[in-house]
């Protein structure tokens, strides 16, 4: 009888562990991440809503949250993740016209939507305490 | 499905350092250049390692092709990859080096820092070494049709066509077929299974622009599918890493277009 071959189970070659980031890639993570995390943020949102509709003292525990200094730091995550989000949402829209697909058009949106972001973030913060202070 | 860590058989174990060769002049050789290569051999029953190898420059041409030929015929006889034309053109030594994937042949030495890393084509099954298993991707390229399909008579002689619109297959047709942007993309990566990828895409959209072609209906159909086409979600890594500069990404963003305009 001929020799019956045994089967070989093949390695999958590696991927993420080798694979070299660049601009586009990473913005993409970042737009996936930045998009769950809204569905957190969302949630922040709502449960401050209910707490204001359902007596004072539950809305003054909620702002005493929201200040705290754990809680602005989750307001700022949130804040800035929306804009990410928003960002990259216009970023896939341009795309989706078939524009900005070029070598360098496409890293400079991807870095736009890093830095804009950072920037808009850093824009409504400050323009929030400024308007408080006054 | 999306699986950020690698199976337990295909983890990568330390390999063997293989000594460093001598020159022409019986001396140690002093131009040399160190390159880490991915091992996989099936009748070993062991897991993948990284051997390291030093390429005398001296003895050498100036190409990773030549880095690895010159490895197989004089340090290390069992290394194993795909190689044949040795000029861009044939799409076989398409490996990942250096982190991106390209052909060998194209990619010089000189054009990577330091150490030469190599691995295969990234989450494909290893037949051996450099050598992964692309059936599948052959498959899906022969699912689009890729070929020119007409219901009117043949012509006499040729099929015309004008000059504008040949020039919409520039960027397209040439494509080799290498693997390199298919297999740099997370979407094909996670859902290669039902997903066609970027380089077998790109193909579509060259029979779907092409004049002469009058199948664009049942092409487009074919591809009214959230996986097959709707997939791609623009990472940009098959543009980043096309070694023949093409832009499959762009090509995808042109079906989608199609898809929607011929909705009016």
């Amino acid at each position: 009888m001929a020799d019956t071959k045994t089967v070989v189970e093949r390695p999958l070659s590696p991927h993420l562990q080798i694979y070299a980031l660049s601009w586009t890639m990473v913005m993409s993570i970042m737009h996936r991440i930045t998009g769950s995390a809204l569905y957190f943020g969302t949630v922040i949102i709502a449960l401050w809503l209910v707490a204001a509709s359902y007596s004072q003292s539950s809305f003054d525990l909620a702002q005493m949250v929201m200040g705290s200094i754990i809680g602005q730091l989750v307001l700022l995550g949130y804040t800035w993740a929306l804009f990410h989000h928003m960002l990259g949402g216009i970023r896939h829209l341009i795309w989706d016209t078939s524009a900005g697909l070029e070598p360098d058009a496409r890293r400079a949106l991807a870095k736009y939507s890093l830095f804009g972001s950072i920037a808009l973030t850093v824009i409504v913060w400050t323009a929030t305490f400024y308007i408080r202070s006054r | 499905m999306v699986e950020l860590t690698l199976p337990k058989n295909s983890r990568m174990v330390a390999g063997k350092t293989w000594p460093k060769p001598m020159g022409n002049d019986g001396q140690p050789a002093t131009m040399l250049k160190e390159f880490r290569i991915y091992r996989w051999n099936p009748d070993d029953g062991k897991n993948p390692s990284v051997d390291t190898y030093f390429v005398n420059r001296e003895d050498c041409g100036p190409m990773i092709l030549d880095g690895i030929n010159w490895i197989k015929s004089k340090i290390d006889s069992t290394l194993t990859f795909r190689r044949s034309c040795r000029e861009g053109i044939c799409g076989s030594c398409s490996m990942n080096i250096d982190g991106t994937n390209t052909l060998a042949c194209t990619k010089g030495m000189d054009e990577v820092d330091g150490i030469i890393k190599i691995y295969p084509l990234p989450h494909l099954p290893v037949i051996k070494d450099l050598v992964p298993d692309l059936s599948r991707f052959y498959a899906q390229h022969a699912s689009i049709e890729p070929w020119l399909q007409t219901a009117t008579p043949a012509p006499e002689k040729e099929w015309k066509q004008s000059k504008e619109d040949r020039e919409k297959l520039d960027g397209l047709y040439e494509c080799i077929l290498c693997a390199c942007c298919s297999a740099s993309c997370p979407s094909y990566w996670w859902n290669g299974e039902k997903y066609l990828g970027p380089a077998v895409l790109l193909q579509a959209y060259r029979w779907l622009i092409d004049s002469r072609d009058e199948e664009t209906g049942a092409r487009l159909d074919n591809l009214e599918d959230p996986f097959r086409l709707y997939r791609c979600h623009t990472i940009m890594n098959c543009a980043n890493t096309c070694p023949k500069g093409l832009n499959p990404a762009k090509a995808i963003a042109e079906i989608k277009k199609m898809m929607v305009s011929r909705q009016f």
